[in-house]
């Protein structure tokens, strides 16, 4: 991997942030030397999503590579959280959802009959939209995972104190472990939440928009966070918003949506996956420039 | 700055909340009127009930055996202790089942399936149908087990169990409901199982509510006469109750057999015994009540 120029906390970031925000093209400060070819750790292949009658998501191609941050953007109602949720088979859970086409972990399908989608998901981790802490201690929360998951531990307190540690929440909470976590502010929550996710020692960590619920300074404390993780951990992000992508993506998977010229319903697809800063600086399809340049979406 | 300075917005100044027409007003007073009757007819019944059973505030009510020999010092003692047996077993039965049941319908029952629809149907008819019938049916599903005898505790439990039971599973449906989503997917996405998640998450964090209701579902249970009378439990008992088989009253039928005596003391005595068991219902709500205050969760 090539030297990472965004690990550290800029003092900045946050007010360049509102300075960044009217330009058109976000800045891209996230580079770094990329393989032409993402390394797969995971792999779509012509995936389609359905609720019931609903066709959500058409034929997305994707490989996410390994120790890399890929994003996936796009404007509302594109597929890019249905396409994140089927990757550790969340979409499970959904009365009526159906996947077709193939999600390979490590080349095996994870909805492969023989496949236990428990499996899946102690794999392959997810930290949520709004922080969801359980209504438990802080130390509870993160050795839950390894508790249910049945994980192997030498000792249980160091671990969570390595978890927390990696989510640079430690020395926030370190005093007040067995208080509850709703006691935490909502940045320190989605951190205790991302704190939880790796107790369990996931290879790949899906999340799902995790800054918007937080406000700026938080944002900038998490997005610092997922580049640090970026170097033990396989990161795939939705957000909504391109600077955040920007700031921390290595690749760029853009999402539109499609409506049905009978129905009107909208189906999502992906237009243009590739290297962050092509996709930024020099996107080749027409719809990743117009949603880039904000002018749709 | 621009010239253009746009002048405050009057507002208006009649109170939108506080309507003073004289129809809200006689609404609103017959409103007052409905909950004054409800309360004064319900003190009146309290309170008349007090100063009738006022002479039998002693000791001897709750120590003695009821008996019709010396009617001055008749007491509840066997009633009583066969009420706390009766809840106690009710409790028992009731509550795993009722609980099991409304976990597997909200957590793990497939709504599209027709035989879960129609549990789910039949779930909220029962919780209307009179007290009654579960008294027969008690007394059938005992005969089909093969157990002879009907008037003991076993059998009134089994009839009360029966009579709770939609109403538990109602309100920890409810409960379990009300645990957020995002807390059941947080704890699948770290490969907890659905069960770990249930047993782990879902049920401590609705455990307020289930008690709250279970509580509620109980003291409406407690001053049930109807089907323990078709159970054929006993009208006067000169014992402690010592076992679920053991024979045994409870305080409504003990109250309903004092007040067809003639006697003037066994009126009295129904009616302490009346405040006592009334006493016991607002223990138990009270009960529900501070579980509900103390462990509420706002999410």
């Amino acid at each position: 991997m090539g030297p990472n120029t965004a690990t550290t906390a800029k003092p900045g970031s946050v007010d360049d942030q509102s300075v960044d925000a009217p330009l058109l093209e976000p800045q891209v400060d996230n580079q770094r030397d990329l393989p032409p070819e993402p390394s797969g750790v995971m792999e779509c292949e012509d995936l389609n999503v359905y609720y019931g009658d609903f066709h959500a998501v058409h034929d997305v191609n994707l490989i996410f590579g390994r120790h890399e941050i890929t994003a996936l953007i796009g404007p509302s109602g594109c597929g890019k959280t249905t396409v994140l949720r089927c990757l550790n088979r969340m979409n499970d859970l959904v009365a009526g959802a159906r996947v077709a086409g193939r999600v390979a972990y490590h080349g095996a399908d994870i909805y492969d009959s023989k496949v236990d989608a428990i499996e899946v998901r102690r794999r392959i981790g997810m930290v949520f939209q709004k922080p969801n802490p359980f209504p438990k201690s802080i130390y509870d929360n993160v050795a839950y995972g390894p508790r249910v998951i049945g994980m192997e531990v030498d000792d249980l307190d160091s671990h969570v104190e390595g978890a927390l540690r990696d989510a640079a929440l430690w020395d926030e909470v370190k005093d007040k472990l067995k208080q509850s976590a709703f006691g935490l502010s909502g940045g320190q929550q989605q951190r205790l939440c991302i704190a939880r996710t790796i107790a369990t020692k996931p290879d790949v960590i899906l999340m799902d928009e995790p800054c918007s619920s937080l406000d700026p300074i938080a944002t900038s404390h998490i997005e610092d966070l997922m580049v640090d993780l970026r170097e033990q951990y396989t990161i795939i992000i939705v957000t909504h918003n391109m600077q955040q992508a920007a700031r921390v993506s290595d690749r760029t998977a853009f999402f539109t949506a499609r409506p049905d010229e009978t129905t009107g319903n909208r189906t999502g697809l992906l237009v243009e996956f590739d290297q962050t800063k092509t996709i930024f600086s020099n996107p080749s399809d027409r719809r990743t420039e117009a949603y880039i340049s904000g002018r749709f979406g | 700055m621009a010239a253009t300075v746009v002048a405050p917005q009057v507002l208006s100044t009649s109170k939108r909340g506080h309507d003073s027409s004289a129809g809200s007003l006689l609404f609103l007073a017959a409103l007052w009127l409905s909950l004054a009757m409800a309360i004064v007819f319900l003190m009146t019944l309290v309170v008349t009930t007090a100063v009738d059973g006022a002479g039998r505030f002693d000791s001897a009510l709750i120590t003695e055996y009821g008996s019709k020999l010396t009617p001055d010092t008749t007491g509840l003692r066997a009633a009583l202790l066969g009420t706390l047996w009766l809840m106690v077993t009710t409790a028992l039965l009731a509550i795993p089942i009722g609980i099991a049941a409304a976990v597997y319908l909200e957590e793990f029952a497939d709504n599209t399936r027709w035989y879960n629809r129609l549990v789910e149907l039949n779930l909220q008819n029962l919780a209307a149908i009179p007290s009654v019938i579960y008294g027969m049916l008690a007394v059938g599903i005992v005969a089909l087990v093969g157990i002879q005898r009907t008037g003991i505790i076993l059998v009134g439990a089994v009839a009360l169990g029966l009579l709770i039971l939609p109403v538990i599973i109602i309100t920890t449906r409810e409960a379990v409901r009300a645990v957020p989503r995002e807390i059941r997917e947080g704890s699948l996405a770290l490969g907890a199982t659905p069960l770990q998640t249930t047993w782990r998450q879902v049920l401590p964090s609705a455990i307020p509510g289930i008690a709250t209701g279970t509580i509620i579902a109980l003291s409406r249970a407690i001053g049930e006469a109807a089907p323990l009378l078709i159970v054929g439990v006993a009208v006067t008992v000169r014992f402690d109750p010592t076992g679920i088989m053991s024979a045994f009253t409870a305080m409504p039928i003990q109250i309903f057999n004092w007040t067809s005596e003639s006697r003037e003391e066994f009126k009295v005595a129904a009616a302490a015994a009346i405040i006592v068991l009334l006493g016991m219902v607002l223990l138990l709500n009270g009960l529900a009540i501070f579980i509900r205050n103390k462990f509420q969760r706002r999410w």
